[in-house]
């Protein structure tokens, strides 16, 4: 079981609201994602479709996120990552699949504000204009100099993942690209 | 800058998001071959000044290996491809001749 109840609710308000979100669930599932099994076992036990290439699809607060080829991750409640990482296993048996519950892996920060484009493209090298990046959509990079993750929920509101060991980095930087002081409109 | 486009995940980004690893398309050689394959494998590189292939990893993103054609004079990005592969597909040797007329690479021109 995982012990994921660590209260992370550090906020700063800038540019954007950036703030740490409390613990959530989450399990790792590697195999192949074209596997009509595996597709089932997923919609079965998240209750969301496996998603197209580089998207992120939410029901609530139940998601499934495209990671790469071969990867998906499973954001489900808090605590529950466990129990959903055994029943996966249990119904993927037999076949070349394997979920494994990270949730104490990964730190998720949420931006809210009319600016969120902006302070991401500061530290990440995407393209986020509005055209290249839509809600829904989901990139794996680096923010600074760390390995990152992050997708938009909708135009004012987006979620940043990275490692928890790399979490206080991330923040700061977050805080710090938010400052108002340093306010850029360009999209 | 290099800008690479991962033919994993279609992700076109510059090159800090990247690894390079090297050259493309050795061949192993490990034991009971001779002394020079083995020594060859290991140390002996190409070090071209125009066309080359080289092996990437989309190191921060989806994680995967894969080949890229570039030039090393102008870093020109010609095409990547797959990593699972022998040789470079036909089409981007084809737009390598249009671009670069007589170029060599090991046994590939």
């Amino acid at each position: 079981m995982s012990n994921s109840q660590i209260p992370v609710t550090q906020s700063f308000d800038g540019v954007v609201e950036v703030l740490a979100l409390p613990a959530q669930g989450m399990v790792t599932l590697r195999g192949d994602l074209a596997d009509e099994r595996l597709r089932e076992a997923v919609n079965d036990t998240v209750g969301v479709e496996v998603p197209l290439v580089r998207r992120a699809d939410f029901q609530d607060a139940r998601g499934v996120i495209w990671m790469s080829p071969d990867e998906l991750l499973l954001i489900v409640g808090a605590g529950q990552g466990a129990a959903i990482a055994d029943r996966l296993q249990t119904s993927l048996a037999g076949g070349h699949a394997l979920a494994v519950d990270v949730s104490d892996a990964r730190v998720v920060f949420e931006l809210r504000g009319r600016r969120l484009r902006e302070v991401i493209a500061k530290l990440a090298p995407v393209d986020m204009s509005p055209d290249a990046f839509t809600p829904g959509d989901f990139r794996r990079t680096r923010f600074g100099q760390i390995a990152a993750a992050f997708w938009l929920v909708d135009d004012t509101c987006a979620r940043v993942i990275c490692f928890r060991s790399v979490a206080d980095y991330m923040f700061g930087m977050l805080c710090h690209a938010a400052d108002p002081a340093a306010e850029l409109i360009v999209y | 800058m290099l800008i690479l486009t991962c033919p994993c995940c279609g992700v076109t980004g510059e090159e800090t998001e990247f690894h390079g690893g090297g050259e493309a398309h050795l061949t192993r050689y490990g034991p009971g071959s001779t002394d020079e394959e083995f020594q060859a494998y290991l140390f002996r590189r190409e070090n071209p000044k125009g066309v080359h292939f080289e092996r990437w990893r989309h190191v921060n993103g989806c994680g995967k290996w894969f080949h890229a054609a570039r030039c090393t004079v102008t870093l020109e990005v010609f095409g990547t491809y797959p990593a699972q592969t022998l040789r470079p597909p036909e089409d981007l040797l084809e737009r390598i001749r249009e671009k670069r007329p007589g170029w060599r690479w090991k046994d590939l021109s």
